[in-house]
């Protein structure tokens, strides 16, 4: 099972305060890697919000095709920062020899381009780096979009701090949002693309779950939309599913749940929307999940979400004060980062139950 | 030396023998009385009474059982004898060296006509070479099948995809000002189409009370579709015909009657059928013969007493996309766009050209693809039809859910798969593994009039519907045969097998960790045939 984990905060948060997070949830997981994405960017890349944040681990060879490729598509490096790697005996991890964290500004020809073609490009770049990679055997691009970088490794999540000089909170990088998963392992294969949390343009997901209809999910999705690739484990496909109704049909959040665990007819019959909820179970019906699942989302306007299915067969918790809202599998987890909170606003989100906090940390409850 | 006449048909040119043993005869006269094809008769035997040898012989004559040897008065195996014999003194048994199919073409100069069921089973049941493989265990927990809810409900009606909804956003909540293709939530399991006509009255009776059953009082949403051959009027003016699925086919019968109702009609019907053609006899129309056109059919059809024969073709029809515009439009267009209507075609090389067209289709008003395989059953045919032609249902089943798949179309055009389900007793399996490798439900008809009483099979044991003479009172109009079925037991019978097969869907969804049908979830499908994993895409083991 796996152990998920995200924090919003008004103010610049450290990754090592999700590693924390996360190390008091390990008899939850395997100890067998560590990825976290960071939303909202702080520290040296608050200037930079605007421009797109390349997320790779690549060899020599992975790094320079996807430098030529970027450069030949006219990108421009602005900023490069490189986690300062302790090569200490003992540790449990599998490195790759670069990691590649840059800020870059867009091409010339797209100085006066729309957001639209703006992103239109970074997706295109972005799948031509993975596949590029992905034939020479190279690398793995995990994000590029603005305002997100994206770490992942395989390995014991302590080490993989201790590696990455993640444990030092007095330096870089910081972020007001940071999810993150301590568990490598899938039910297919250690595949580092397969560790979540997922990223698509500024949409990301975590599911401590199983999508009993992932085969469905797949066939459907595949053919939704070009930046639907990888399908390594099957919770990148609720990934998908919340791009596709929120950005591609632009349909508000809260129809997300009703897309991946969508309620029984003789439950949408007794209510006033039964018309659009019917519509929606009949089109989407390939998109359902089917199994235990409690997701957590970012979305790219900073929105944290978390949505839990039918039957709530998975843990989540949500603890905050003031300025800090955590959403995790396990309350020990919470209590570590937040001991003072008051517990009495500690959520435990229901059934088909959807919490969304919004950038001022309020929240939102929506019972489906 | 004996004179032979070898060109007349005798006992052993026939398909079945009856074996009769006189000792244990009491001569009731039961099973000459109950044979519906006048196939026994009694007769006088003269036989010597043993003596000396000088004495002169003393014949005695005694009456006995015999069977009639004739090319129409002769057995079909229905065993209907065997069943009223008090004491067991017939038995009947296959006869492996009949002649009689060719004897018939040589003495008749016609192709023989038969119903029921193909008799040349020369494939062997894809469906029984896969198995339920993908068992939930820890990965993702197996449900329970009593204790957890299941949803085994799919749509009919055209499914848009969520893009041409047109949804509008407003105060945070999907509006919409569009009308849509209609949709009906149903079982996925449908009472296949079978005529008022291609069986009894009593039998069309029993299934449309168990329909109203199984939705009133169980909640199973159970939807009949009425076969090409009308519907009664009362029934049509009733609130049940909103689980009737009207069929319109080549032949057009019983629609005068229907159009005639509408103004009366209180509920909308489920949906309406149009029938291209039938797994059993691909390329055939509707076909009933005048000994089976009683006068209430003749009413109900408004025909006259005659063999009722609906064209292979409808009528003024040459390609798919004109009847998607003529008769899709008009079917539509009759119910004011309020019900579904669906095409119901056999299985073919063809069929993911049909489907293909229709999926492409501008107007979004095909609202359900009935694919039905080679198994399928039939009220009437020439064998010529029934025994060779058709294709299987599986692997077309798997082509047009793929061809949908292929255009990121899947589930917009609901497929319903049938053709021989349950031929080996495991109907609830059948479904459950066409439902994982596409479709959105299947139909059934055959094995239903099986539940009631046909004594039929797959080896040619009578399978004689065309005749009117059906033993079991099933597949004729005659008022003595039609008796001996009683409706109520029929009905009772149909409503405990769905309630069975209900129960048997939830045990497989339920290991298999599904809560809402796996509609494409080929994933959970293996098999140990190579052949069949490459040609389905599924997984092989061994």
């Amino acid at each position: 099972m796996c152990r998920i984990g995200a924090i919003k905060s008004k103010r610049y948060i450290h990754p090592s305060m999700a590693l924390k997070l996360m190390r008091s949830q390990q008899e939850g997981h395997d100890d067998s890697g560590f990825a976290f994405v960071m939303q909202d960017l702080g520290g040296i890349f608050e200037t930079y919000k605007d421009l797109p944040c390349l997320s790779m681990a690549a060899t020599v060879q992975g790094t320079r095709l996807a430098e030529d490729i970027l450069h030949d598509i006219g990108f421009s490096r602005v900023l490069q920062w490189s986690p300062e790697v302790n090569h200490q005996k003992g540790l449990k991890i599998s490195p790759m020899p670069n990691y590649i964290f840059e800020v870059l500004q867009y091409p010339k020809s797209h100085k006066y381009a729309t957001k639209e073609e703006k992103e239109e490009l970074l997706i295109d770049t972005c799948l031509k780096i993975r596949k590029t990679l992905e034939e020479n055997n190279s690398g793995y691009i995990y994000s590029f979009w603005p305002d997100i970088l994206t770490l992942k490794e395989i390995g014991s999540p302590k080490d993989i701090g201790t590696y990455f000089n993640l444990w030092n909170d007095k330096e870089g990088p910081y972020a007001k949002i940071i999810t993150a998963q301590c568990r490598q392992n899938t039910n297919y294969d250690i595949v580092r693309y397969a560790a979540h949390p997922f990223v698509l343009e500024g949409y990301t997901v975590l599911a401590n779950g199983e999508n009993t209809f992932y085969e469905k999910n797949k066939l459907y999705q595949q053919g939704l939309y070009k930046g639907y690739v990888g399908f390594e484990s099957d919770s990148q496909c609720f990934l998908y599913t919340l791009h596709y109704v929120n950005k591609i049909l632009k349909w508000p959040l809260k129809y997300f749940m009703h897309v991946i665990n969508p309620l029984s007819y003789d439950s949408i019959n007794q209510r006033k929307d039964k018309d659009i909820l019917l519509r929606i179970k009949a089109s989407l019906e390939h998109l359902e999940t089917n199994g235990p699942n409690a997701v957590l989302a970012v979305t790219p306007d900073g929105k944290l979400l978390c949505v839990c299915d039918p039957k709530k067969l998975r843990p989540v918790a949500i603890g905050r004060n003031e300025d800090t809202v955590i959403m995790t599998s396990e309350v020990a987890g919470i209590n570590d980062i937040l001991p003072h909170r008051d517990i009495r606003k500690d959520i435990y989100p229901k059934e088909r139950e959807m919490v969304v906090i919004n950038n001022d940390l309020t929240v939102e409850r929506w019972q489906q | 030396m004996a004179t032979v006449k070898v060109n007349q048909l005798h006992l052993d040119d026939l398909p079945w023998i009856v074996e009769y043993d006189e000792a244990k005869c009491i001569q009731c006269g039961k099973c000459v009385a109950t044979c519906s094809f006048k196939a026994i008769k009694p007769a006088i035997e003269q036989r010597k009474v043993s003596g000396s040898i000088t004495e002169k012989n003393k014949i005695e004559k005694r009456i006995v059982i015999k069977q009639n040897i004739s090319f129409s008065e002769y057995c079909r195996g229905c065993g209907m004898c065997t069943r009223v014999c008090p004491n067991g003194a017939l038995k009947i048994t296959k006869n492996n060296d009949s002649r009689l199919s060719v004897r018939y073409r040589a003495e008749k100069g016609e192709s023989i006509k038969k119903g029921g069921r193909s008799n040349l089973n020369t494939e062997g049941r894809t469906l029984d070479k896969i198995k339920v493989g993908r068992i939930s265990q820890m990965t993702d927990p197996s449900l329970d099948a009593v204790r957890h809810t299941f949803e085994l409900k799919t749509p009919l009606g055209r499914v848009l995809s969520a893009d041409k909804l047109n949804f509008e956003i407003k105060n945070d909540e999907i509006i919409s000002n569009t009308k849509l293709p209609p949709n009906r939530w149903i079982y996925p399991i449908i009472i296949g189409d079978m005529s008022i006509g291609a069986v009894s009255w009593r039998m069309w009776e029993a299934m449309a009370i168990a329909t109203a059953y199984l939705n009133e009082v169980m909640g199973i949403p159970v939807r009949m579709c009425t076969g090409e051959g009308g519907i009664p009027s009362k029934l049509l003016k009733s609130k049940y015909v909103k689980y009737m699925i009207l069929q319109i086919a080549s032949g057009h019968f019983g629609w005068n009657r229907i159009i005639d109702a509408m103004p009366d009609m209180v509920e909308d019907p489920a949906g309406i059928l149009i029938k291209i053609g039938q797994g059993a006899k691909p390329g055939d129309g509707g076909m009933l013969m005048a000994n089976k056109v009683a006068k209430y059919i003749q009413e109900i059809r408004g025909v006259p007493k005659a063999d009722l024969l609906s064209p292979p073709n409808h009528q003024g029809l040459y390609s798919i996309e004109e009847s998607v515009q003529k008769m899709f439009l008009s079917m539509n267009a009759a119910f004011n766009f309020k019900v579904p209507v669906a095409i119901k075609v056999a299985a073919s090389a063809t069929s993911v050209s049909v489907y293909n067209n229709l999926l492409r289709d501008p107007y979004n008003i095909v609202g359900g693809f009935f694919l039905d395989g080679l198994a399928a059953g039939t009220g009437a045919a020439y064998e010529i039809s029934l025994n060779h032609t058709g294709h299987p249902i599986t692997s077309k089943l798997r082509d047009c859910y793929l061809a949908a798949v292929h255009q990121g179309r899947q589930g917009e055009i609901p497929i319903f798969a049938g053709g021989g389900l349950g031929q080996t007793g495991s109907f609830a399996a059948d479904a459950f593994k066409l439902i994982c490798l596409g479709a959105n439900g299947v139909f059934t008809g055959r094995l239903l009039l099986e539940i009631a009483g046909c004594i039929g099979n797959d080896l040619d044991k009578c399978n004689a519907c065309n005749t009117g003479l059906c033993p079991a009172g099933i597949a004729s109009q005659d008022i003595c045969l039609t008796k001996r079925l009683d409706i109520d037991k029929v009905a009772q019978n149909l409503v405990n097998f769905f309630i069975a097969t209900d129960f048997e869907l939830r045990k497989l969804m339920a290991a298999t960790g599904c809560s809402s049908l796996p509609i494409g979830r080929s994933d959970a499908l293996i098999t140990v045939d190579k052949n069949v994993a490459d040609r389905l895409d599924i997984q092989y083991v061994c």
